[in-house]
């Protein structure tokens, strides 16, 4: 039977070539197929279109003064050629390959992929050093939970604090703010070196980095509440986050900032709930903790999972907390001023007993974080007395 | 000289990507001592490969209408090597605006039809010999609005057949514009000349246009390489489509020269190069 198709009045500068192409698809290279229509630059039209694609109309000698009337393609080879070397971006559904393609650069994963084009220069290639099988259900549980800044707080409710103590506050929310900088750069420069192929992690790492971009803009916006300047920032702090910054392996740095930092942070943040002197300063720790627990279950998970296939990886990881306590050995760690602060939170006041009660508050807290990071640091594979060896080592500074 | 050269003219700066790209694969295993230069106009190609001052020649049809001449006055021989698959049939039209009364060649009689670049074989030299078939003498019976952008490029240059089809909108309208059939097409889906705009009066007969000439400085053994290896291009290999895609071609074909007997017609009767290859066109300045 022969192949036709009729494209009516439909000329090829208004679509026409769609019902060509799809007429053509059927074909093999070489076999002909009759078109049929009314556009009066039909002829012509065509032979310019099948040039441009490797086709040919056939009796393109005859006088052609008599456009419209059936015409003639013979198929080219042009189509075949561009897809023989093409090959799949591994499976669209199910845990991503193994070791991911430079090839497939930006292309969707299961995608068709041309061959050629520009390898994607991703330094993550291999699947156990970015993935955990949770991924796609922590990315999942991060899309329904992203919560509007502007809505989520109480902006109008009253801050009826004692000045002592909103300053204490503001303390703690500048120091927070730049801490969560630095956990906003990590995923983002993270994310920057991913194969795009482990989606899953790729689209967890965005939200990670919004999240943290969120707690960004409400600690800034409950520390300038009360119209005060922010609290200070010390060097010691910021040399802390900055070496987070300079940890260049992907698991070592999403076990430094996620499950130790980030970890860490949990704790806090829940004291600063716990303690919080307004509606303000509760609901924007209760917010972010949310968060954080999804950093940290990743961190965990993924950090376990690697080691799970490599278990010598937790030399490299037990080297790259020591190397960033090396870094910190002359540094004073956490802010005096942010010690101080949390204390007098928990105290809520200036009476002595009071004050004691924040210290030994603070205390407890600093016990939580440390029993806290000993847990994790056993689930990831650390023998116990190493887990808290290595507890230990965590920067005095929290994150 | 061991090697190959090629002339090529820089129509555009995609031009060094694309003979870069082919140096680099003609270079390779079971490759040939291949290199090119650029010129920025066909007839210094041309006089440099009849002279011997390159040795093969990437030529629009009009540069070989001139090469084929210059050659013949020196007495010297040119070898056609290739084309490519789009270099042939190709055909020029003479198109009027959807609701303009002319309704044949004729009928542009005492009105204004624009053309694309004094040298464009597609835009002016082919379509202007189609109206002198039907008995119009340019620039007497009908007057010529050209469009001279990109001269000596002959036409590769879009820039003077957009214009030229532009003109049929213009304030000051012309009557009738010439332009190559898969610029019809181009135009039309760029939504310059909308669908339905435009009436196609005439067009050409069918003609070739590129062709990569071999002159008499070639080694015949390197020459007869550089066409297998030109033929045997591979639209299937990812390295070579690029490249392919860039010159417009899905692959190279053996050479044919019928298709440039409209042309040299054209030339002859527009006086734009004499039976010895000498540019004769006053106003054509490359």
């Amino acid at each position: 039977m022969r192949a036709t198709t009729d494209l009516d009045g439909l000329g090829l500068d208004e679509g026409g070539h769609l019902l060509v192409d799809r007429a053509l698809a059927a074909l093999r290279p070489g076999e002909r197929l009759t078109v049929t229509g009314r556009h009066p630059a039909l002829r012509l039209h065509l032979a310019a279109w099948c040039r441009e694609h490797g086709h040919r109309l056939a009796d393109t000698s005859e006088d052609a003064s008599e456009d419209g009337g059936d015409l003639e393609i013979i198929k080219g080879t042009a189509g075949e050629q561009r897809w023989r070397d093409a090959h799949r971006a591994g499976k669209p559904d199910g845990p991503p390959d193994k070791r991911a393609d430079p090839r497939w650069g930006l292309a969707a994963r299961g995608a068709l992929v041309e061959a050629g084009g520009p390898p994607i220069g991703a330094e993550w290639t291999e699947r156990d050093h970015v993935w955990a099988d949770v991924a796609p259900r922590l990315y999942a549980a991060a899309a329904a939970s992203q919560w509007d800044p502007a809505t989520a707080v109480d902006w109008t409710a009253t801050i009826n604090v004692p000045p002592e103590i909103e300053r204490a506050v503001v303390q703690l929310m500048t120091y927070l703010v730049e801490n969560e900088q630095a956990a906003l750069i990590i995923p983002a420069r993270l994310l920057s070196q991913l194969h795009p192929h482990f989606r899953e992690v790729m689209q967890l790492l965005a939200t990670q980095a919004a999240d943290e971009a969120r707690h960004v803009e409400v600690f800034t916006r409950r520390g300038l509440l009360s119209g005060g300047p922010l609290g200070t920032s010390s060097a010691g702090g910021r040399a802390s986050l900055q070496t987070l910054l300079a940890e260049p392996d992907f698991t070592a740095a999403s076990f430094l900032l996620s499950v130790l930092g980030e970890g860490t942070f949990l704790d806090l943040l829940r004291f600063i709930h716990e303690h919080a002197p307004d509606k303000v300063t509760a609901d924007v720790a209760r917010l972010a903790v949310r968060d954080e627990a999804r950093h940290v279950a990743f961190g965990v998970a993924h950090t376990a999972h690697l080691v799970k296939t490599d278990t010598s990886y937790l030399g490299v990881l037990r080297q790259s907390v020591e190397r960033r306590h090396a870094a910190l050995l002359d540094t004073a760690g956490l802010n005096t001023e942010v010690f101080d602060s949390l204390v007098l939170l928990a105290a809520g006041s200036w009476e002595p007993a009071a004050i004691s009660r924040g210290w030994r508050a603070v205390r407890d807290l600093q016990a939580g974080m440390d029993e806290g990071r000993r847990r994790r640091l056993a689930y990831i594979g650390f023998p116990d007395d190493e887990a808290a060896e290595l507890s230990a080592l965590h920067t005095r500074n929290f994150m | 000289m061991s090697g190959l050269t090629l002339g090529a003219v820089a129509y555009d700066p995609k031009v060094v990507t694309i003979w870069d790209g082919f140096r680099a694969w003609l270079r390779g295993p079971g490759g040939l001592d291949f290199d090119y230069v650029l010129y920025s106009n066909y007839e210094r190609q041309v006089e440099d490969l009849v002279a011997g001052r390159v040795d093969v020649a990437w030529n629009s049809p009009l540069a070989w209408v001139r090469a084929r001449r210059l050659a013949a006055a020196r007495g010297v021989t040119l070898t056609p090597v290739t084309m490519r698959d789009t270099d042939r049939d190709l055909r020029s039209v003479v198109a009027v605006h959807a609701d303009s009364p002319v309704q044949s060649l004729a009928g542009l009689r005492g009105r204004v039809v624009a053309t694309g670049a004094v040298d464009s074989p597609q835009a002016t030299l082919l379509p202007l010999a189609l109206l002198r078939s039907a008995g119009l003498r340019p620039g007497a019976d009908v007057q010529v609005r050209r469009f001279d952008i990109g001269v000596g490029l002959h036409g590769d240059h879009v820039g003077g057949e957009r214009d030229a089809a532009r003109a049929l909108f213009a304030a000051d309208p012309a009557d009738a514009a010439c332009m190559i059939d898969s610029n019809l097409l181009l135009f039309a889906r760029e939504g310059m000349l909308p669908s339905g705009s435009v009436r196609v009066l005439a067009h050409t007969p069918p003609y070739d246009h590129c062709t990569m000439t071999a002159g008499p400085s070639a080694d015949d053994a390197l020459t007869k390489r550089f066409g297998e290896l030109l033929l045997g291009m591979d639209y299937g290999d990812a390295d070579l489509r690029p490249l392919l895609d860039l010159e417009g071609l899905k692959q190279w074909l053996p050479p044919r020269l019928e298709g440039y007997a409209q042309l040299e017609r054209a030339v002859d009767e527009a006086g734009f190069y004499d039976a010895e290859g000498t540019i004769r066109a006053g106003d054509y300045r490359p």
